[in-house]
């Protein structure tokens, strides 16, 4: 293995029951770069994520992150290995009973012993990174989306993570806001070095931050390259996700009918 | 990480060198505090940080909060550019002094 790589997924293969997810997935991200992981509703892709979080054990292959093999790790391994792993969820996934700072703190809480004065200079501070400086009281019901998607991030970074996993950053944002996230992401990997794996299906934002891009289509990896490479990608499929053209299913007529009657 | 702390011309200079992070930044922290707690003025000295995370910028800010409380001049010296970019990326570096070496800051405390 070399040792450039923070993320290493070879031959994943998932099911769910027995329809299979992801087949014989292989990703590579290197130390510091930007990967966004594009493809439509049911392509795989939130599931690729959850197996990369360490939430999901797959049928087969293996997921090294940061060099530890997450599919034979023990609980404790995992565990310490999140230290170093910062999660956006698509939702935001906040507690609503806390406030936006309490929020932002709570990985401090959890994996470290720093003094509270510490720790909230440290929230605090990374309110303001996200530009939500002065809004650590509030509630998240008080917040708007876009406010919620960066505390999230601010959460997120708040142990200064190796690895920042990002669900739909831009998802259900105005496009200014939308920009700013992109542009913060950017900044986060500039400055504090960090690999960054983005997914969604939003096009411009994948184009804006990546380095590469990983399409992936009905669980299968269709193309991982530049952002030029996937532009001028000759896979039909590929070109009618960018041009948003939908998918013209084969139909087997025998398949289908046993879909409908169950026999 | 590592630190020393000397007293050169009205000032306590605390010299961190190293990774300065989650493991070691309540030592760093105790050390700025303790001069501070002691009156005296003082500079952090950063040309020998290699890394420093959220939690070793935090003990900066506590000091330099404690050392305006406390009346006293505080600002860093020597500070890396890879430290340079962690403070920016919160807008740190406009709020902290911040001079290339301990010369430097004499000649602008005048």
């Amino acid at each position: 293995m070399s040792t450039g790589a923070a993320i290493e997924v070879d031959e994943l293969v998932t099911h769910y029951g027995s329809r299979r997810i992801l087949d014989r997935v292989d990703l590579r991200v290197e130390s510091g770069e930007i990967m966004v992981i594009m493809g439509g509703s049911g392509s795989g892709k939130s599931t690729l994520l959850r197996h990369l979080l360490g939430l999901q054990r797959p049928t087969s292959g293996s997921i090294r992150l940061l060099g530890m093999d997450i599919t034979e790790s023990s609980a404790a391994e995992l565990q310490a290995l999140r230290r170093n792993m910062g999660v956006s969820f698509q939702g935001g996934a906040l507690l609503s009973s806390m406030t936006v700072a309490e929020n932002v703190m709570l990985p401090l809480r959890e994996h470290t012993a720093l003094d509270e004065q510490t720790m909230q200079i440290i929230a605090r501070m990374k309110l303001e990174v996200v530009n939500l400086g002065g809004f650590g009281e509030l509630k998240p019901a008080q917040l708007s989306g876009g406010m919620i998607k960066r505390a999230a991030l601010a959460r997120a970074i708040v142990m200064d993570p190796k690895l920042l996993f990002f669900d739909e950053p831009s998802a259900g944002l105005d496009p200014v806001v939308a920009a700013d996230l992109d542009e913060l992401i950017i900044k986060l990997r500039d400055t504090m070095q960090m690999t960054i794996v983005v997914v969604t299906h939003e096009l411009d934002s994948a184009f804006k931050i990546a380095d590469r891009i990983t399409v992936l289509d009905h669980g299968r990896i269709l193309l991982t390259g530049s952002v030029e490479e996937v532009r001028s990608s000759s896979i039909q499929r590929v070109q009618d996700l960018l041009n948003r053209r939908p998918r013209e299913e084969e139909i087997d007529p025998d398949d289908y009918l046993r879909r409908l009657t169950g026999g | 990480m590592a630190y020393q702390v000397k007293t050169q011309d009205g000032y306590d200079i605390v010299l961190l060198t190293g990774d300065v992070d989650l493991s070691c930044s309540p030592d760093a922290r105790k050390a700025i505090l303790a001069s501070l707690e002691q009156g005296h003025h003082t500079l952090v000295d950063l040309s020998g940080v290699t890394y420093i995370d959220s939690s070793g910028v935090a003990s900066l800010v506590e000091g330099f909060q404690t050392a305006k409380k406390g009346g006293l001049r505080f600002g860093l010296i020597g500070v890396s550019e890879a430290a340079l970019s962690v403070l920016e990326l919160a807008r740190l570096d406009k709020v902290f002094p911040i001079h290339a070496d301990l010369a430097a800051r004499l000649e602008a405390d005048g």
